[in-house]
């Protein structure tokens, strides 16, 4: 899967947890939730989309990293089959 | 014969649009089914029944909106015959109005008609399809003069008001020709937001100006709870986690069960506390406004069991289909604004409760305890009680118990 497919999939899923959020506002370096305004429950529906979409579990002991777009490409690139 | 009415969605409530039936006349129906869909400045609501029995007639078609206590439909009995005659008044025809301005009294899970204490309803006669008209030309019938039998509002009436008010509005000045004042209002706002606005702005209010509030805060060390759910976290697949906020909502449950006082109804001069303990959960919404529907029975719900029901019904308000129970009975709110840097928060409670306990950030802060400082995940709890029904030495007994439970988290 390449990154673009990726990017594509995290838009996919966020715009089915948040179809208010404006997506095209968010920018690779942004903050995420804070950007989005993604509470902590939104934010774990948006995780359970992902590992639907992609087959990937993230331990929460790696939230602290996936803060920006950025981040979570990179995670699920190096994670995904 | 049990009359269905339109329910009173909340305290701000006044009217409601029926939009869609999800039964017809003859069709069976039991306590909780979910028959008729209505919508409300707080969106979408599934309106529930409470009788069992066979849907007799339906007087209120979709698409109208009519005020609250409005008879929509009759349940009989099971075994009993179909209404044969047409009954006295027609009611289609004739329905209660409640004045705008007279915010009634309103008892969740009581007819709103039976209160004691409400302003006396004025009756006004109206055809449905002046009703319907109105509705859609936003014309407020109280305000219509009826030319009909009896003083009946017809279609021409409407006509008329809706002529009328045209003209008063067309001699002022065209916006457009005044200068643009550097700070223009921006015109973002749709319908529903403005009658979520207004919506919050009544229940508000009346809270303010009648509950004397009292607020008590505590520091809980979060510590043994985030371990506990950590570790707990760990064990389980995503789909089966834990958040922080279905600790807390418990452990409010359970201090209820030791202060019973905050868990209730101020009504009619006394405190009405309640058995069953629905937690209002305030829920924000994206496009700008909250809602607070009732998690039902918490202190019988396991940990597991309420985030199934909380995740349900997040995902139901973001979707907009709440059910008119969710909207009416609960007895407490939690409001949790810990996901924003938000430390404290001082509550307004939603009348007619008696209590809202508010939660902050879980932060990390300097921490003494047995003659050690320490750092520790801090979380301040904030309660607003309504001094009228309990004092603080109640408050101050509850926030003391919820602390307890948060430090035994694997027993909540």
């Amino acid at each position: 899967m390449t990154e673009a497919q990726i990017k594509e999939t995290i838009f996919k899923v966020l715009g089915r947890i948040a179809p208010e959020a404006q997506l095209d506002k968010l920018a690779l370096n942004d903050n995420l939730r804070e950007t989005l305004d993604i509470d902590s429950f939104d934010y774990l529906q948006f995780l359970i989309g992902l590992n639907e979409e992609l087959g990937v579990e993230i331990p929460e002991a790696d939230y602290g990293q996936l803060t920006t777009l950025a981040d979570l490409i990179r995670y699920l690139s190096a994670r995904v089959r | 014969m049990a009359e269905f009415r339109m329910p009173s969605l909340g305290a701000d409530m006044k009217a409601g649009t029926l939009v869609a039936w999800r039964v017809k006349p003859g069709d069976r129906v039991k306590r909780g089914d979910i028959i008729a869909e209505v919508e409300t400045e707080k969106g979408l609501v599934e309106v529930e029944v409470f009788e069992e029995g066979v849907v007799d007639q339906i007087f209120v078609q979709s698409g109208e909106k009519v005020p609250v206590g409005t008879v929509l439909a009759m349940i009989r009995p099971e075994g009993m015959p179909a209404a044969s005659a047409p009954p006295e008044v027609p009611q289609a025809a004739v329905k209660e109005h409640v004045p705008a301005e007279a915010g009634p009294e309103v008892k969740p899970g009581l007819e709103v008609s039976h209160l004691p204490g409400q302003p006396p309803e004025r009756r006004i006669r109206v055809s449905p399809l002046a009703r319907k008209l109105a509705a859609e030309l936003g014309i407020d019938l109280s305000t219509v003069q009826g030319t009909g039998p009896m003083g009946a509002i017809e279609r021409a009436d409407v006509e008329r008001a809706a002529a009328k008010r045209l003209a008063e509005k067309a001699p002022t000045p065209s916006v457009s020709e005044k200068p643009v004042p550097p700070t223009m209002e921006k015109p973002a706002a749709t319908e529903f937001q403005i009658g979520m606005r207004r919506a919050i702005a009544a229940a508000m209010s009346r809270s303010n100006r009648e509950i004397p509030h009292y607020y008590l805060e505590t520091r809980i060390d979060m510590s043994r709870a985030l371990r506990w759910l950590e570790a707990e976290n760990q064990r389980r697949s995503i789909k089966e986690r834990l958040l922080p906020a279905v600790l807390l909502i418990k452990a409010v449950a359970r201090a209820l069960g030791e202060v019973p006082e905050l868990n209730g109804y101020w009504i009619d001069d006394r405190l009405q506390p309640q058995e069953a303990i629905h937690i209002g959960f305030a829920i924000s919404l994206r496009q700008g406004g909250l809602v607070v529907p009732a998690i039902h029975h918490v202190d019988l719900k396991s940990l597991d069991e309420l985030m199934e029901a909380l995740r349900d019904l997040i995902t139901r308000v973001r979707a907009g289909r709440l059910r008119s129970s969710e909207m009416t009975d609960a007895t407490i709110t939690v409001t949790n604004l810990g996901d924003l840097g938000v430390e404290k928060v001082f509550g307004v409670i939603y009348p007619p409760q008696v209590a809202l306990v508010g939660f902050g950030k879980i932060t990390e802060q300097p921490w003494a305890e047995n003659g050690m400082i320490g750092i520790r995940p801090v979380l301040t709890a904030t309660l607003a009680a309504d001094h009228r029904a309990t004092d603080g030495h109640q408050g101050g007994r509850f926030l003391e118990a919820l602390n307890r439970y948060l430090q035994e988290a694997a027993k909540l």
